[in-house]
């Protein structure tokens, strides 16, 4: 653990280059992730009533009319 | 750090609860001293009647207000109730075609477009044919007269008047109000709209209804220029849902609501993220804010006299 922690701090933490650039890049991971939690979340509450659960039903009647 | 917090905050967080040892901050600067019985009876005599006024004027605010004879709704069970439930957007496509088909021919809703229908209730195609299918005043041309072209998506649902005179004059001297916000607009919100589409009836013994009114408990005063709209298979759905007359008051009630909220299912979205990052913070707020005082909160003062 403690090796681990030095190793990151030798390579990420020391210099401030590679600290802004983890930080950047952490806060683009986390983001995304986030997002990706939370929309599944309220997918998931929401399943059967938002429009991307019922649009292919429409698209598809649409289609076939034509 | 901590002589400024100290001198902020008085001695009151600094206070230890070691029993015998009085630092001189203690001393000097604690609040907490011991009141007096008399004082500490004035101070509850004024809580007790600050507290007693205030639950005075409540209460009298929240008398029985029996001035008007308005039947006020319940409140039903939406789809969208909930702190994270969303529309139920086959409801809203169904809605639109109640509106459309029943509602439109008074209501005009003028501050929506077609264009608003696509990713809700409509694809693009979908919301196009609907527009081609309404005739849209325009102009003027090069000779200086307006015209009359289909509709694109750009353009707001038409009104069916040409203006508020015309309504007025085609409803018994009662203009229909614009639906665009009209949930927004009215107490109990799509509850009320529900309830007013439903509860038409017939008026109670000794209630009088003037010709070209018609009776509904819902609406202040009792009675309506409205007539009764929605009739069971008054319309077809295109989803073949069964289009009784409280399934259509329901769809449309959804409808208008998502019109007075197109937000709604975004807030909801947000509201998820909201909570959750802000747990998070909170937590790491709290975690830094012990980290950071448990120097401060476990020091003790002693004064050693010089010998």
């Amino acid at each position: 653990m403690a090796g681990l922690v030095n190793k990151v701090y030798q390579s990420i933490f020391r210099r401030t280059s590679s600290f802004v650039l983890a930080a950047v890049a952490g806060a683009f991971m986390f983001e995304r992730g986030f997002d990706m939690v939370s929309d599944g979340i309220f997918d998931n509450v929401n399943q059967g009533k938002l429009w991307k659960h019922i649009k292919q039903r429409y698209g598809q009647s649409l289609e076939e009319e034509e | 750090m901590a002589g400024v917090a100290c001198r902020v905050a008085r001695a009151g967080i600094l206070k230890t609860t070691v029993p015998g040892i009085i630092t001189p901050g203690t001393a000097k600067f604690s609040t907490l001293r011991e009141m007096t019985t008399a004082r500490k009876a004035v101070a509850a005599a004024l809580g007790v009647i600050g507290a007693g006024g205030a639950s005075l004027v409540y209460a009298l605010n929240q008398s029985v207000k029996a001035s008007d004879l308005t039947l006020h709704t319940a409140n039903f069970p939406w789809p969208h109730d909930g702190l994270f439930s969303s529309f139920d957007h086959a409801s809203i496509r169904r809605g639109y075609e109640v509106y459309k088909n029943v509602c439109a021919a008074c209501h005009s809703m003028k501050y929506i477009a077609f264009r608003n229908l696509i990713g809700v209730s409509h694809t693009e195609d979908e919301a196009k044919e609907e527009a081609k299918s309404v005739q849209i005043p325009d102009g003027p041309d090069e000779e200086g007269n307006m015209f009359e072209r289909p509709g694109k998506l750009s353009d707001y649902f038409p009104n069916p008047y040409a203006n508020d005179e015309a309504a007025r004059s085609a409803n018994n001297g009662a203009l229909p109000p614009d639906l665009s916000y009209i949930t927004a607009a009215r107490h109990g919100g799509e509850n009320y709209i529900f309830s007013l589409l439903t509860g038409y009836c017939d008026p109670p013994a000794g209630v009088s209804v003037r010709e070209g009114l018609y009776y509904n408990p819902y609406f202040v005063g009792g009675a309506i220029g409205m007539a009764q709209a929605l009739y069971n298979e008054v319309m077809e759905y295109g989803d073949g849902t069964p289009a009784t007359a409280s399934q259509m008051a329901k769809d449309v009630a959804t409808f208008l609501k998502w019109a007075s909220e197109p937000e709604h299912d975004d807030r909801k979205r947000m509201s998820i993220k909201v909570l959750m990052i802000f747990s998070l913070l909170f937590g790491i707020s709290y975690y830094i804010k012990r980290h950071k005082w448990s120097v401060l909160k476990s020091r003790k003062f002693a004064y050693k006299p010089p010998q």
